[in-house]
Formats: structure tokens, C-alpha cells, sequence
């Protein structure tokens, strides 16, 4: 089976390590270091913030102290590194973290009252979320779908062409199992996750 | 389309798969490109008039031709980026037909004598660039990536990297800083990417959009001037043009540089959604200036002269169509949000401006401000430009400058009703 490198898909491994990232994903940190020159292994400081996102469950200390230890950075360099980008979470967020595109293309085919619709019944506010821990809802800037509104990405991957009917129905099935909501089989038909061979 | 350039799949079903590419045409480019003297690829991209598709516009042989040979180590990334709000065609590119995506960067990558290839993905695209990985790994396997490939005596390795939301590391100079583990905001230029100092890791780099190398391999195998005899003298070839917004069949459509605007939106689009009317046209995305969709607009031909000419840019010719019910206003303080967002924070007058625009079109929209806010935030939004390290810059101002100026009346809505105080002095941002 194919295996996300970028750790977006891996599962959480809860075991306490010394350096967490580079016991349990050491051929995906291998694998980015070696994608740059000799000196510059910097440049691996992002793709090792998304497999430190997906082991603690969200940006850490202890994330953030594996990869300075990793990359011999300055945690605080890699701290800012976190911060500056929208797509790591320095929080705990629930279990599907929902991005609703509401910028100006998807607002004109109806996304604004989607997403306000969607939060309403969640019961949040924009950027909650919900008691049980299952949603996080946030409305995001646009995410190249905009032909396809309304639209969002749920754990990062595609959902198009919704309206509240479909999204209770996703909904409803990752409340009965949350790994649908990461699960590679559960890709979107139109959206082509293509055998390259 | 007859035939496409780009969007073949729509001609080749199943042209990701890399039987059917290289059963169709695949790597022929390649091949002649690597029989070639890389000085004589450069001049033959040159001599095509193939421009830049990721918004500028500017002629890729000559970007090429600025790599100083005599350097050992070069660079050629691919900006894959996309985040102007209204552009999905990089994506369909690379869903459908990664494989020409990829030639046409070894052959870019040949053409500087680059050492290694990078396509630089906006991180919500994750699973655009896990494909492209697959596709450079069956490359590797089939010798095409690698080492002395097609027996030529070159060698290039290409990888992925993955951007994590932030729109301005579309800016080929931040893309950098960010390719590098730094923060992604701007370089001060010159050095310019291609100079010594100035590009990845401070070798000579060459940064191109997806689109723009998408057509590189059909210019090697058809000629520059079978390119040329596409489109128009100054704008050749075809171009994808993204509709979206109040239009009946959103979507990308690959056409001939020269085509009107009318038969675009009109033949291939479907007319505005609902029967109803257009009334104006933002041609890219959120960053070029809107214009009122009159019938001499309709009656443009696209291609980067006319649209210069109209006042505004064809730029990623990411069409966003607004209808006849559409409150401009509104539609430029949506724009103000995603500026307001997306700026780094490295200048002050970006900063501090898109922040203060975006608060005084908020007071707009609740209806509390007078003409006096409107004509605030249009000297805002004046005074940022000509003042900022990056474009993004420029592109902040365009919303508001080109709203207030095409649409007034629009904005005149909201301020007729009211008879508050204006807002005072700009009050610097709250870090945010
Ligand atoms: C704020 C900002 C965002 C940009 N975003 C993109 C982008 O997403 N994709 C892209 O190809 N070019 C983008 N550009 C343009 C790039 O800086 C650069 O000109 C382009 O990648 C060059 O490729 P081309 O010559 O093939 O068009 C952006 C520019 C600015 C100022
Ligand atoms: S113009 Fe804006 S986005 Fe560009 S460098 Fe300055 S602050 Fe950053
Ligand atoms: S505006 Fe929503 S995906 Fe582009």
C-alpha cells in the first residue's frame, strides 16, 4: 500500500519516546531529508510539521522540540514556522477539522449560507468546536474548487458540490466511524486520486 | 477545442496513466529536447512566445536565458501554489495529466542544465503532489528521472514539497523562503531568483507556473512556430481560462489566446446562471481590477495587450463573473478579507493597509459609514501602491481602487442612508 510520506494519512501512536518522530516515522523523516542538498535540511521543516500534527494530534512542544532536534533548529524558529501557516494546528481540534471555502467565487454559488447553516447545526461558532469533540468548523480563503461550490475539505480532503443533505450524511457516517473521514476509499469520485501506472 | 494542449485528457481519456501518455506522444519532446544543445531548447521556447501563465505574463525562454550557464549548481521549481481565489486549473492539470507536467520541467530543467527540480504544491493540494510522487517514482524506475536519462548524459532528480496555507508563497520569492524552512514571506530583489544569491538556496533558480510548463513538451515536438500559429502575434498559444462565479457551467476551458470574451462566456460558459444578466467581470481573480461587463468588453479578444488595454490584466485568467444582482460593495469587501489574511506583515503600508481596508469595509457593510469612509479607504488603498517589497501589494489596492471607481454607485447604497461620524485616523493592526 501506498504511504502518505507527509504523515496527513498515518494513524496516532501513542507510545512516549524520546524522539516520538523519529521512532515511529523514521523512513518519512529519512525520506524528506534526503529530498534536499547536503546542509540544507531546513528545508524538511514542513513537511515534519505535518507528521508531528498528525502523531501528537496537533502541533506540540514535544512536536516542536523533535524537529528542532531533528533539523538542529532553534525550536522557537520551528515554533514560527507553525504559526505562520494556516494548515498546522497549534491547538487541539476535534476530530474532523471542517474548512469551508466562503471566499468570494464559492460566497456567489451559496457558501456563506452553507457555512452558516452547517455551524448552526453543529451548534458552534465559526471556529468551534463541538461539545463531543467531534467537529472543529472554520470558514477558509479559496482552496481551488471554486467551480464545485459549496465546498470544503474535511481532514484536508475534498468534499464538493454539497449542500446540508449531503453533509448530514457525511457527517453521519463519520460520527459512526471517524476513520471514514480519513480513510482513502472514502475519496470524493470526482476528485481523481489516480493510479499513476 | 479541436485538439488540446493541456486538457488532453479530455481528447485521451486515461492520459495520467503513464501507458497511455507515453503511448500518445509522451516523452517525444523529452527525447528531441535531450538530441538538442540546451542553448538551442532555450532559443526555441524563446522564438514560440511562450509567456508565464501564473498571473505576469512574462516570456519563459528569456527567464531561462537569464541562468548564468557557467554556475555549477542550478535550480528549476515549479510553482503549484495556486490560491487566487477563482483559479483551479493547475489542479486539473495535475489531477489529469501529471505526466506532461513533468516532462515539460525535465525539459526546462535540461534547457538551465538544472541540477534538481522542485514542485512546490499548496499544502491543501497534498494529494495532487502524492500522485506526482508516484509518477516520478514509476519515472525513476523507467530511467526517464535519474541519472544519464535517455542515454543523454544528463542527470536531474525531481521531489515535491508541500506549502501549508499561505497564499503569498505563490510569490516566487517567498515560494523560495519557503522551499528553504524559512519563513514565507518575500525576498528583498535584486538578486533576482536567476542571479547568483537570489534563487533556491542562492543558486541560479528558475520559478515557473504549472501551466506554463504543461506546454513546453507540445512546443519541442510541434515547433515555435505551429505554437505561434496558435493564438495571436503578441499572445500565442492556448490558455485555460477558469470560470466561476454567477455563470451557468463553471469550469475550466482551454481555449486559443484571441478568443472573445463573449464566446467564452457565452458558447463554453453557458450565459450568466439563472438566465439572468452579467454585470461585471473580475478577469484574475481577486487581484486584477474588475470591470463592468459591457458588450466592447464582450466583444474583446483575450490575450495580455487587449485586457492591458481594457484597464485591467488577463493575468491567471481566473474569471470570477458577477450578475445583475450582485452589490459590488460587498463583493470588494469579501476581497479586502482575503488580502487582510494573506498579507505577510513584512511591509507596513501592506500590513497596516489591507488591515484598515478590510475594517473600514466591514463599517461599510454595516451600513454606518458616509462617503467620507469610501473616499478613506480609496486613499488607503492608493498609498499601498508603489509601496510594497512584493505585488501582493498591488493587488490589495486593485479591489478596492477598481470598485469604487467602476461601481460608485454601489457603494453610494450604503452610505446615502446614513449620517454618522467617518471613522478616525487609521489605528495601527492589532497583530494580527
Ligand atoms: C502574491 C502573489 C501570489 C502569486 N501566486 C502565484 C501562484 O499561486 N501560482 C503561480 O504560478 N504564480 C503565482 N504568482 C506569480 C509568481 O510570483 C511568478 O511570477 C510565477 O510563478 C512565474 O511563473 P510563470 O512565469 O510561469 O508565470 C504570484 C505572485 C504574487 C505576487
Ligand atoms: S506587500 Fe504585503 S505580502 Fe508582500 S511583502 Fe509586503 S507585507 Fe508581505
Ligand atoms: S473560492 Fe472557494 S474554492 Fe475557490
Amino acid at each position: 500500500a501506498w504511504h502518505c510520506p507527509y504523515g496527513i494519512l498515518t494513524r496516532k501512536n501513542e507510545n512516549n519516546m524520546q524522539n516520538a518522530l523519529l521512532e515511529n516515522y523514521r523512513e518519512q523523516v529519512e525520506y524528506h531529508l534526503s529530498k534536499y542538498p547536503e546542509g540544507q535540511q531546513r528545508s524538511a521543516v514542513m513537511p515534519l510539521l505535518y507528521i508531528a500534527q498528525e502523531h501528537y494530534g496537533h502541533v506540540t512542544q514535544d512536536g516542536i522540540e523533535d524537529i528542532a532536534e531533528i533539523l538542529d533548529m532553534d525550536p522557537t524558529q520551528v515554533k514560527s514556522i507553525a504559526g505562520f501557516y494556516t494548515m498546522y494546528r497549534e491547538k487541539p481540534k476535534g476530530k474532523v477539522w471542517l474548512h469551508v471555502c466562503t471566499d468570494l467565487p464559492c460566497a456567489l454559488r451559496g457558501a456563506d449560507e452553507f457555512y452558516h447553516e452547517l455551524i448552526d447545526e453543529l451548534g458552534i461558532e465559526d471556529g468551534g468546536t463541538t461539545e463531543d469533540g467531534m467537529f472543529t468548523a472554520e470558514h477558509v480563503m479559496c482552496l481551488g474548487a471554486c467551480d464545485r461550490a459549496p465546498m470544503l475539505q474535511a481532514n484536508f480532503r475534498f468534499h464538493e458540490h454539497l449542500d446540508m443533505d449531503k453533509m448530514r450524511d457525511l457527517m453521519a457516517k463519520w460520527r459512526d466511524d471517524v476513520n471514514a473521514a480519513l480513510s482513502p476509499t472514502d475519496y470524493g469520485e470526482e476528485v481523481g486520486f489516480k493510479e499513476a501506472n | 477545442m479541436d485538439k488540446h494542449i493541456l486538457l488532453r485528457e479530455l481528447d485521451t481519456p486515461d492520459i495520467h496513466k503513464f501507458d497511455v501518455y507515453s503511448a500518445n506522444g509522451g516523452w517525444e519532446g523529452l527525447k528531441k529536447a535531450l538530441s538538442m544543445e540546451p542553448s538551442e531548447v532555450i532559443d526555441l521556447i524563446k522564438a514560440s512566445n511562450l509567456r508565464g501563465r501564473g498571473g505576469a505574463g512574462f516570456p519563459t525562454g528569456v527567464k531561462w536565458s537569464f541562468i548564468p550557464q557557467s554556475e555549477p549548481i542550478k535550480y528549476f521549481v515549479i510553482n503549484a501554489d495556486e490560491s487566487e481565489p477563482g483559479t483551479f486549473k493547475d489542479r486539473q492539470l495535475m489531477e489529469n495529466n501529471p505526466y506532461q507536467l513533468i516532462e515539460g520541467t525535465l525539459i526546462g530543467a535540461y534547457a538551465i542544465q538544472a541540477t534538481a527540480a522542485y514542485i512546490y504544491l499548496r499544502g491543501e493540494y497534498w494529494e495532487m503532489g502524492m500522485q506526482l510522487d508516484r509518477c516520478i517514482e514509476k519515472l525513476r524506475e523507467e530511467g526517464i528521472i535519474g541519472e544519464n536519462i535517455f542515454g543523454s548524459g544528463f542527470d536531474i532528480d525531481m521531489y515535491t514539497h508541500l506549502g501549508a496555507g499561505a497564499y503569498i508563497c505563490g510569490e516566487e520569492s517567498a515560494l523560495l523562503n519557503s522551499l528553504e524552512g524559512l519563513l514565507g514571506q518575500p525576498r528583498v530583489r535584486p538578486p533576482f531568483p536567476a542571479n547568483k544569491g537570489g534563487g533556491l538556496y542562492k543558486e541560479p533558480t528558475v520559478v515557473n507556473n504549472v501551466e506554463t510548463m504543461a506546454n513546453v513538451p507540445w512546443i519541442m515536438v510541434n515547433g515555435a512556430d505551429a505554437y505561434k500559429a496558435v493564438g495571436t502575434e503578441k499572445s500565442s498559444g492556448t490558455k485555460v481560462f477558469c470560470l466561476s462565479g454567477d455563470i451557468a457551467n463553471p469550469g475550466n476551458y482551454e481555449l486559443p489566446l484571441g478568443t472573445s470574451v463573449r464566446e467564452l462566456l457565452f458558447d463554453y460558459g453557458g450565459g450568466a446562471k439563472d438566465g439572468r444578466e452579467f454585470k461585471a467581470l473580475l478577469p484574475s481573480g481577486a487581484s486584477g481590477p474588475i470591470i463592468p461587463l459591457t458588450d466592447e468588453v464582450l466583444d474583446t479578444e483575450m490575450t495580455y495587450e487587449a485586457f492591458a488595454a481594457l484597464g485591467t490584466v488577463l493575468g491567471s485568467a481566473s474569471f470570477i463573473l458577477l450578475d445583475d444582482t450582485r452589490d459590488i460593495a460587498w463583493a470588494a469587501s469579501k476581497m479586502a478579507k482575503f488580502f487582510h489574511h494573506e498579507s505577510c506583515g513584512k511591509c507596513t503600508p501592506c500590513r497596516e493597509g489591507t488591515y484598515w481596508i478590510d475594517k473600514v469595509m466591514d463599517r461599510i457593510m454595516s451600513g454606518q459609514a458616509t462617503q467620507k469612509d469610501v473616499d478613506n479607504v480609496f486613499d488607503v488603498a492608493g498609498n499601498i501602491q508603489g509601496m510594497t517589497l512584493c505585488a501582493l501589494g498591488e493587488f490589495a489596492a486593485n479591489p478596492i481602487l477598481a470598485t469604487i471607481k467602476n461601481f460608485p454607485e454601489d457603494f453610494a447604497e450604503y452610505t446615502n442612508q446614513t449620517a454618522v461620524e467617518p471613522v478616525a485616523e487609521p489605528e495601527p493592526a492589532a497583530g494580527d
